[in-house]
């Protein structure tokens, strides 16, 4: 084999043999203190400290084999002049191709089978408490993915802070609740309006700021909001939170074993699964509005005005959006489902404190919209079933979990910043149908 | 009196940790225009390898706390400057061409690896450290309250100062120092002109992980506890610092540095320790919203 053909041979040993050991050296240097040893706090008090070289080994081993095998498959070696003349799209004019009627049609088609299959879920698990605990989960994530989609997919504004209107509309729930017994149907929307009275206050003071000061900022809210809650004990209960919520009734009928109650009312045998069906298609419900509202904004100026925005505020400016009520109504109307998704959550749970409310919560959320494709209903909905159901696969294993999740960000911004939908259909098109592709550069952003 | 001027000699030393963090912000948002999320967790990296790296050098037999310690300080800036070229090589800068939120995000992706991964391989309970150097001066005493100034005190002051010193040069006098300026001011003609701006901005991602390993060092002799959460919290203070400075200005980093350090002490001293983060919270939203440019900081103008 002569030089010329080794360097263009299909497989590198020695250039993938050189990256993977630079690699290991690396976590070689990245690791050996951190996993190689371990420090704890003695029996005395004292810090005391032993070793853990198999661990650290067997680390700096899968580092070294991942990157052997990624640069042997996927190298940077030279490429052939063929090789070259395709990336530079010289030989063949083959085109991105754009994803056709018939990818649509199947988003419609899975579309309508997953929401086929929660319809049908409390009947086919109704004997299962753990699968309609599960359900309720992810459908409380899909609407709260929904619901800070409004802000971050359509409008474009990163919001950090989501989670503290879920938490404003928890805590309105449970104080009005608890202090004066109105029913769970007058908090709700009360809880909402709640939410998107602050989503306006908060608002209000960052429209000014550009894409990652307005984040900054809202994560500064999220926290302030969150010392609050753990500070102002009167009102709050402080890190106790506030417990026995009142639970919520099949409009005015209670879940209970008395004569007047859900079950002698309907003539069934009491089961306290009546009362978690229940939960279970009111939070669908619930998600459901707000995937609907959502749809039908987006055909309204306002919608389409959000779209615009995210797209570029200049030009918006330009042509005479009011930017200002056009970013405040996406955060009001995101922030009421958020509120939305609060009271639920409180009604839900019975007990609430600023534990649940923490930044973790806020970054799960956009992960979920991130990871499903910014704007994108459906990949919105997957994302929060794939999300939520890997954490409670991975749930012996909780903080690898976070791990896991905080990578799975990382990879998925660099892989396909776009999320896994990263098509989507505009609202509006000029004469044919136009698909956004998946890569910035596509957009013209370079 | 006495107890005004004993919290100003604790805010300046706390102000000089959250400046030397700060400095890491505003290098990079200057340099590429983010965020750069990972950074206060970076600074606990930085804490953490010192901590264990005094642990180790103590078990085998260098007992002496000034040899140990500038080891120690060695070891972290090397280390944590690692962390920090992995993580601009991984999470940024793959994605120079993506979005605008797209680094932002990936950034928070990575502050959140960083956290778990440190609580995964060290534990999350709160880790103490004795302290290495008690005492210190007196500054004076009429009797009711003593003013102190304790030599770790003095020492991360005199450190702060040293490192500042250092770095001001590097940046104004060197070519490295030339090749970050001009990067800050337009990358695209500065590649043009041959300078290497991938390496520059690698470079200003390794600096400012240094620093922060610096400050993570005095955190830990200051405080004498770390836990896998701590560079969260003190990753927007310094965040705070940097913006009220004037994000991009060097002098204006360490100035927010200072002004956050005293805030939050005088804060915690008069008013109430419990809302002493709210406090600092609350001042990033004011600084961004009525002065988005910072003391020091240069309009941004906006272009389309």
């Amino acid at each position: 084999m002569t030089a010329e053909a080794a360097r263009f041979a299909r497989f590198d040993f020695a250039g993938a043999l050189k990256s993977a050991l630079i690699a290991a050296a690396l976590a070689l240097g990245l690791f050996g203190l951190l996993i190689g040893v371990r420090t704890d706090t003695g029996p005395t008090g004292a810090l005391i400290y032993w070793t853990r070289f198999d661990d650290l080994a067997t680390v700096v081993g899968i580092v070294f084999a991942g990157s052997f095998l990624r640069s042997l498959l996927f190298g940077e070696r030279p490429l052939r002049l063929d090789e070259l003349a395709a990336r530079y799209g010289l030989t063949t004019a083959r085109m991105p191709r754009l994803p056709g009627f018939a990818t649509f049609r199947l988003g419609h088609l899975l579309a309508y089978a997953m929401l086929g299959f929660a319809l049908v879920l409390p009947i086919l698990f109704f004997n299962n408490r753990y699968a309609l605990d599960l359900g309720i989960l992810v459908l409380t994530y899909v609407m709260l993915g929904w619901g800070l989609n409004i802000v971050v997919g359509l409008a474009g504004l990163l919001d950090l802070g989501y989670v503290a209107f879920y938490a404003v509309g928890a805590y309105s729930y449970a104080l009005l609740a608890q202090n004066y017994e109105l029913s769970f149907w007058i908090c709700l929307p009360l809880a909402g309006i709640l939410a998107a009275f602050w989503g306006v206050i908060l608002g209000f003071p960052v429209l000014r700021l550009r894409g990652d000061y307005l984040a900054i900022v809202t994560l500064a809210f999220g926290e302030i909001i969150r010392i609050v809650l753990l500070n102002w004990q009167d009102v709050t209960g402080g890190p106790n939170g506030i417990s026995s919520i009142p639970r919520p009734s099949f409009f005015g009928v209670p879940f209970n074993n008395n004569e007047d109650g859900f079950a002698a009312l309907f003539g069934l045998t009491f089961s306290t699964t009546h009362r978690i069906v229940f939960l279970f298609y009111l939070i669908l419900a619930l998600a459901l509005l707000t995937n609907w509202v959502t749809i039908r904004l987006r055909r309204l100026p306002i919608g389409r005005a959000w779209e615009a925005l995210r797209e570029d505020e200049i030009a918006c400016r330009s042509i005479g959006i009011n930017t200002t009520n056009t970013k405040l109504t996406a955060f009001a109307i995101g922030a009421m489902f958020g509120g939305f998704a609060g009271a639920f959550f409180a009604t839900r749970q019975g007990f609430i404190s600023p534990e649940s409310f923490s930044f973790v919560e806020s970054a799960l959320i956009l992960a979920i919209v991130v990871l499903g494709g910014m704007g994108s209903q459906l990949g919105v909905a997957i994302a929060a079933v794939v999300t939520i159901g890997g954490f409670e696969l991975l749930r012996e294993f909780a903080a690898y979990r976070m791990l896991v999740f905080g990578a799975a960000m990382v990879l998925i911004m660099v892989w396909r910043p776009r999320g896994l939908i990263g098509t989507r259909t505009p609202s509006i098109t000029l004469g044919r149908r136009k698909a956004i592709t998946a890569s910035p550069a596509g957009e013209g952003r370079g | 009196m006495d107890y005004f001027l004993q919290q100003l000699v604790n805010g300046v030393a706390l102000g000089s940790i959250y400046g030397l963090i700060a400095i890491g912000y505003t290098m990079v948002y200057g340099i590429i225009g983010m965020i750069n999320f990972a950074h206060g967790d970076v600074f606990m990296i930085g804490a953490f390898t010192a901590l264990i790296a005094f642990i180790v050098l103590v078990s085998i037999g260098v007992t002496a706390i000034p040899v140990a310690l500038f080891l120690v300080l060695l070891i972290a800036m090397a280390l944590t400057a690692l962390y920090g070229w992995v993580v601009e090589r991984i999470a940024y800068r793959p994605l120079r061409q993506s979005f605008r939120l797209a680094p932002l995000i990936s950034a928070i992706g990575m502050s959140i690896v960083l956290q778990n991964f440190v609580q995964v391989s060290q534990g999350a309970r709160v880790k103490p450290l004795p302290p290495l150097f008690e005492g210190g001066f007196t500054l004076f005493d009429d009797g009711n309250f003593p003013v102190q100034l304790s030599y770790v005190q003095i020492l991360i002051v005199l450190t702060t100062v040293a490192l500042m010193a250092g770095f001001t040069y590097v940046i104004t006098r060197t070519r490295l120092g030339r090749d970050m300026r001009a990067c800050e001011q337009d990358g695209r003609m500065a590649s043009l002109l041959g300078v290497n701006v991938d390496r520059t901005i690698s470079l200003t991602f390794v600096i400012g992980a240094a620093l922060a390993a610096v400050a993570g060092i005095m955190y830990l002799l200051y405080y004498g506890v770390v836990d896998f959460y701590m560079g969260f919290v003190a990753g927007v203070k310094a965040f705070t610092a940097a913006v009220l400075g004037g994000i991009g200005s060097l002098p204006g980093a360490m100035i927010g540095g200072l002004l956050i350090g005293l805030i939050e002490t005088f804060w915690s001293a008069y008013f109430s320790i419990e809302y002493k983060d709210a406090a600092a919270f609350s001042i990033l939203v004011v600084v961004l919203i009525f002065l988005p440019t910072g003391i020091l900081g240069r309009p941004e103008v906006e272009k389309v």
